[in-house]
């Protein structure tokens, strides 16, 4: 039973770190460690709790609890089921069901999430090709002849930079090159890749508050590592400016209303952003780095031991 | 597609063709492009006679709707997971930034 007990802490610990996490101060100094921490912890999480589930269900455990699960589940297929079936087998069959259960409902989502990402950025790219144009002030992004203010990056194998023309009309050139170096980070990087799970999580698991805050967490430290690339290339105020003006004209209100749907969460990010804009705290110090790494590292390989390794 | 967009009706090839005169093209091109157009859904055809008369589906503007929908659709539910520049901010929250924008300014000049 050790075995089981180490996963169910390892879940345990997961979610509780995760909470702290969403909290804490010290991710905005440092997104990038905090960022892989988020990832570590997500997949912490999901090892252990469907590992909690099958190791519960599974009778022997000579070989680790993936191992005996597997000899376990093949010998169920063969057709030798248990000789004797009394409450305990019973009630580790649905342990079982429901670990197998957990596990395929996390890569169908991660699956289905990531068709769908591939389908709508399709659609995005032919309308793109009807509808976009180039422009002098924006060297290399796309305009759309869209009256609000907007900007985003659509990324893959042909990534583009969209700018809707309101946000022409509001920035001036140097928040416009800010805004770009700040779209340009995200692509260069893949940070729709980093956020991919999270959004898978948050579709798996819509009624969880844990799967929300990760998201948004993760969402925003992107952001912000995305910000911090651009100030290798343009000045703090630039961007800082071009945030303010976009944030506050509204971003993206669609003239029919539907978008007028606010998430009131979602304040102070915009805030938390300028705030680290302009007033830079130090980054995490390397011993603090090391600690992040340390800890990212033991809640992925604490659960991947326990599964394969015999306790 | 533009051609399409600015026609009052229907359009043949031949009268597509016509209006893109500063492009040059052959007339199986335009008949090509209408075609794979119909066929992706952004143009409408019906016979008329020997030839086609294509029409645009929808509006470019109903096209632009859905594209700025699609990519910053603020529900959460954001399928195509475009990172955005920025989410749009609320009254409160706005007046706090333009706040901060005037201090910026004052920052600049001192």
């Amino acid at each position: 039973m050790t075995a089981v007990f180490v996963l169910a802490a390892v879940a345990a610990g997961c979610v509780q770190s995760s909470a702290t996490l969403a909290v804490a101060r010290w991710p905005r100094r440092s997104p990038a460690a905090a960022i892989v921490l988020w990832q570590a912890l997500g997949l912490g999480w999901g090892l252990a709790t469907v590992g909690t589930l099958i190791g519960l269900g599974t009778a022997t455990r000579r070989s680790g609890v993936a191992g005996s699960a597997l000899s376990q589940l093949t010998g169920l297929l063969d057709g030798r089921a248990p000789t004797s079936f009394g409450f305990l087998s019973a009630a580790r069959l649905v342990c079982m069901a429901a670990g197998l259960v957990l596990l395929s409902l996390l890569v169908w989502v991660l699956l289905a999430v990531s068709a769908a990402v591939v389908r709508a950025r399709q659609r995005q790219r032919v309308l793109l090709s009807l509808l976009a144009h180039g422009d002098p002030k924006v060297p290399g992004a796309l305009v759309v002849d869209y009256p609000a203010a907007a900007a985003y990056c659509l990324p893959g194998l042909h990534s583009a930079i969209v700018i809707s023309a309101g946000t022409l009309d509001l920035l001036d050139s140097a928040e416009l090159a800010a805004v770009l170096a700040h779209e340009r980070a995200h692509l260069r990087e893949r940070h729709d890749l980093v956020l991919l799970p999270f959004i898978a999580l948050l579709h798996g698991f819509r009624w969880s508050q844990a799967a929300r805050r990760a998201h948004r967490a993760v969402a925003l430290l992107v952001e912000m590592h995305a910000d911090d690339r651009a100030l290798r290339q343009r000045p703090a105020r630039e961007l800082a400016t071009a945030l303010l003006r976009v944030g506050a004209a509204g971003g993206c209100r669609a003239p029919s209303g539907a978008l007028a749907a606010f998430e009131p969460e979602l304040d102070g990010e915009v805030t938390a952003r300028v705030t680290r804009l302009l007033r830079p705290a130090p980054s995490l110090s390397v011993p603090a780095l090391a600690l992040v790494g340390v800890a990212a590292a033991l809640a992925v390989i604490i659960p991947v031991a326990v599964l394969v390794v015999p306790l | 597609m533009d051609v399409l967009w600015e026609a009052p009706e229907s359009l043949t090839v031949r009268q597509v063709s016509t209006q893109l005169t500063e492009r040059d093209l052959a007339h199986t091109t335009v008949m090509t492009v209408l075609d794979r157009l119909s066929k992706k859904g952004f143009a409408r055809r019906q016979r008329d006679g020997r030839a086609w008369r294509y029409r645009a589906a929808e509006s470019r503007e109903a096209y632009v709707t859905e594209l700025m929908l699609s990519a910053l659709d603020q529900t959460g539910d954001r399928q195509a997971a475009l990172a955005r520049f920025v989410r749009s901010v609320s009254g409160s929250e706005a007046r706090a930034l333009l706040n901060a924008l005037e201090a910026l300014g004052e920052g600049t000049q001192g």
